[in-house]
């Protein structure tokens, strides 16, 4: 199975070693528990690259353990799952440090570095783990922090910036590490509501530069909007995978159509 | 190098062991109880207290909780027959280690007493209670419910701190230790097993007060 | 028969105190240095590694440090090593110490969120980089006041070491109350000088403590 594992270690991200088309992301019969709890119960599920795929479902159905699972903050103990090819491999310290240089991820409570900078917050993991010079590594948090409408923000501490702002610190943050997957972990549920729009909006432009994106998110108009793919989870299963207008517009399950009803309440 | 252990030496005097731990829990089950009481008569006048008595507390719970108990021993026992106060080891023992918990127990009830809620107070006086009895009945049962954990703890310290007291030859555990190791020269088992036996003594002392805090001291 | 003055107490007591605040020092640094790596050791999470040190902690908070000295004293003795009471007092503090560190200081890291750990396991630093940049920089920040609290425990602590013959003040103290026959003004000093060792120790860790409260709303 390591054929291709082997020929890849350290090849650059910008270049896709799969086959162009191939899935980034493979999952294949993903079991995962909590003791006797067993809250993934079989997960099948591949990713294009590029693709902006939206998990919705109640709490407790297993989407962020899903997602958690894809950079290996959750240990699940049957199954698959290949990111560009190469297994997860648990006992390996080494591959998961290369496994999660392409993948990011952002949380619900934004999890900054409280005694860092906002610029020493995104050139951090860079200068650690890609051992990348202080100079380039500052112009590029710079332009990093620009691009998510922080530029002035540099030398600011997490503390003094609202919850929109640490936000999109936490998604410059991710992005320096130039991943090739982004996971969003209900990234907008600790917001307040006039601050949801500002976070969105950065999403909403990395989906368009073509980023693979796979978010766990309680906000349906932007799933809609921007997904390509919606995948609704019920009990630790997919219950149901569509194009976003088939999945709001005709919900074919009784529990999907529970679930959107439930929303609008 | 092979180092030779040998504990039967050592074992064939269990009864003076036994007789030193039980002098052990002697002490702190005197100790314990009139320190707790002298610690929540501290916390009392630390809190509400006249200004003299607030001084007073404040600056014993700080002379106490800054020296070592092995000096206030040493104070108690080689000092105070110098002012004509003459006492017996034990005597001396058990008033050192009053004196002792008596400092660490204000302090730790005394941050229960300040968590109580308002609320409480004007309760209690609005149903007629006098200051003392809104102390007694309403203010500390719930504080020490509150700091138990932290009052185990401290009980237990001064327990294991009693090992000092057989320096002045007062018959505890350690004292034991000592006797037997003077006798047979073992002195590393001496006083392995002394020191396991107080670890058997701080861990038995532990559970017991937890279990016997909700029955007795404070209610459920 | 030598006449003492007060003075010449307050001299000689002052004098011993040197090697109190020495031993006091020798403690807390080496006692902070074990008790740092029984913390990262800990902190690397093998299981039989944690019971065993749980194990040492519990051993060391759950008897006398008396005995501690006691066992160190003749213990070494028993490897054939000639054993002074200056190293005896000097590793068994050292022990006693970093058992009592390492046991506050893994309070003050599981008090930091489990999302930094997280984030920066996401951003894919190692395990000893996550410590050294991300957990212990602000771990480091609440263990301050308590440590330096914990220092006062290690002062009185080596009034212990007089037992086996160390000659520190409270040894000193009892030296000097014998040939001068005034214990109750010799105690007294001895305790007054403890007194000025820990008493602005503690004032400072309680500084230390409200700041941090104040900081951190």
């Amino acid at each position: 199975m390591s054929a291709i594992a082997e020929s890849t270690v350290g090849a650059a991200l910008a270049t896709p070693h799969t086959q162009v088309g191939a899935p980034i992301i493979r999952i294949t019969a993903l079991r995962k528990s909590y003791g006797d709890n067993e809250v993934l119960k079989g997960i099948d599920l591949d990713v294009k690259r590029g693709e902006v795929i939206a998990i919705i479902g109640k709490s407790g159905s297993g989407k962020s353990t899903l997602l958690r699972c894809i950079n290996g903050l959750e240990v699940f103990q049957e199954g698959s799952l290949t990111v560009d090819g190469k297994p997860l491999l648990y006992e390996s310290a080494m591959a998961m440090r290369e496994l999660r240089q392409r993948v990011g991820m952002i949380f619900q409570s934004f999890n900054l570095f409280p005694h860092l900078s906002v610029g020493r917050n995104v050139m951090l993991a860079p200068q650690l783990v890609k051992k990348k010079g202080s100079a380039e590594n500052a112009t590029r948090a710079r332009q990093l922090l620009e691009r998510v409408g922080l530029a002035e923000k540099f030398d600011a501490m997490p503390d003094q910036l609202s919850g929109g702002q640490q936000q999109r610190v936490a998604i410059a943050r991710a992005l320096a590490m130039d991943p090739a997957v982004m996971l969003c972990d209900e990234i907008t549920s600790a917001l307040d509501p006039e601050l949801v729009g500002e976070v969105l909006r950065v999403v909403e432009s990395l989906a368009n530069e073509g980023m693979t994106l796979l978010m766990v998110t309680h906000e349906m108009n932007f799933a809609r909007k921007v997904a390509d793919r919606v995948i609704f989870m019920h009990q630790g299963r997919v219950h149901e995978m569509g194009s976003p207008e088939a999945l709001f517009g005709q919900p074919r399950t009784a529990e999907l159509k529970q679930f959107l009803s439930s929303l609008h309440d | 190098m092979l180092i030779e252990l040998d504990f039967w030496p050592v074992l064939a005097q269990w009864p003076l062991l036994l007789r030193g731990a039980g002098w052990t829990l002697v002490l702190t089950a005197i100790a314990a109880l009139l320190g707790m009481t002298l610690g929540i008569a501290c916390a009392w006048s630390r809190v509400n207290g006249p200004r003299v008595l607030r001084w007073g507390a404040g600056a014993y719970v700080e002379l106490i909780r800054n020296t070592p108990f092995i000096v206030q021993l040493f104070f108690i026992f080689f000092g105070l027959p110098a002012a004509g106060i003459k006492l017996s080891p034990f005597t001396a023992s058990v008033l050192a280690m009053v004196v002792n918990l008596g400092a660490y127990a204000a302090e730790i009830i005394r941050a229960g007493i300040e968590a109580t809620p308002r609320g409480q107070f004007e309760a209690a006086q609005s149903l007629a209670l006098s200051r003392m009895q809104t102390f007694l009945h309403v203010v500390l049962p719930p504080a020490l419910k509150k700091v138990w954990p932290a009052l185990v703890s401290q009980i237990t310290i001064v327990m294991l701190g009693s090992a000092v007291c057989g320096q002045i030859s007062t018959e505890e555990l350690s004292y034991a230790a000592n006797l037997i190791q003077s006798r047979n020269f073992r002195a590393f088992e001496a006083y392995i097993l002394g020191t396991l036996m107080y670890l058997v003594l701080a861990i038995a002392v532990r559970r017991l007060l937890n279990w016997a805090g909700p029955r007795f001291v404070f209610g459920r | 028969m030598i006449e003492f003055t007060l003075w010449d107490i307050v001299r000689n007591l002052a004098l011993a105190a040197r090697w109190t605040v020495v031993l006091s020092l020798i403690a807390f640094v080496g006692g902070g240095l074990v008790g740092l790596l029984l913390l990262v050791l800990r902190l690397s999470g093998r299981a039989p590694v944690n019971r065993v040190i749980g194990a040492y902690v519990q051993l060391f908070q759950g008897t006398p440090l008396l005995m501690q000295l006691f066992l160190l004293y003749f213990g070494i003795a028993l490897f054939g090593i000639d054993t002074s009471a200056w190293m005896a007092a000097g590793v068994a503090l050292t022990l006693y110490a970093s058992a009592y560190l390492a046991e506050i200081w893994r309070g003050c890291v599981e008090a930091i969120p489990r999302g930094q750990w997280e984030a920066s396991k996401s951003l894919a630093l190692s395990f000893g980089q996550q410590l050294r940049h991300i957990i212990l920089p602000q771990a480091l920040r609440i263990a301050v006041p308590p440590t330096v609290g914990f220092l006062v425990q290690v002062i009185k602590g080596t009034a212990l070491a007089s037992v086996i013959g160390f000659v520190e003040l409270t040894k000193a103290g009892g030296m000097i109350a014998n040939v001068t026959y005034e214990p109750l003004l010799v105690y007294g000093c001895v305790a007054l000088m403890y007194f000025v060792l820990c008493f602005p120790v503690s004032l400072y860790a309680r500084t230390l403590e409200r700041k941090l409260h104040v900081g951190h709303r």
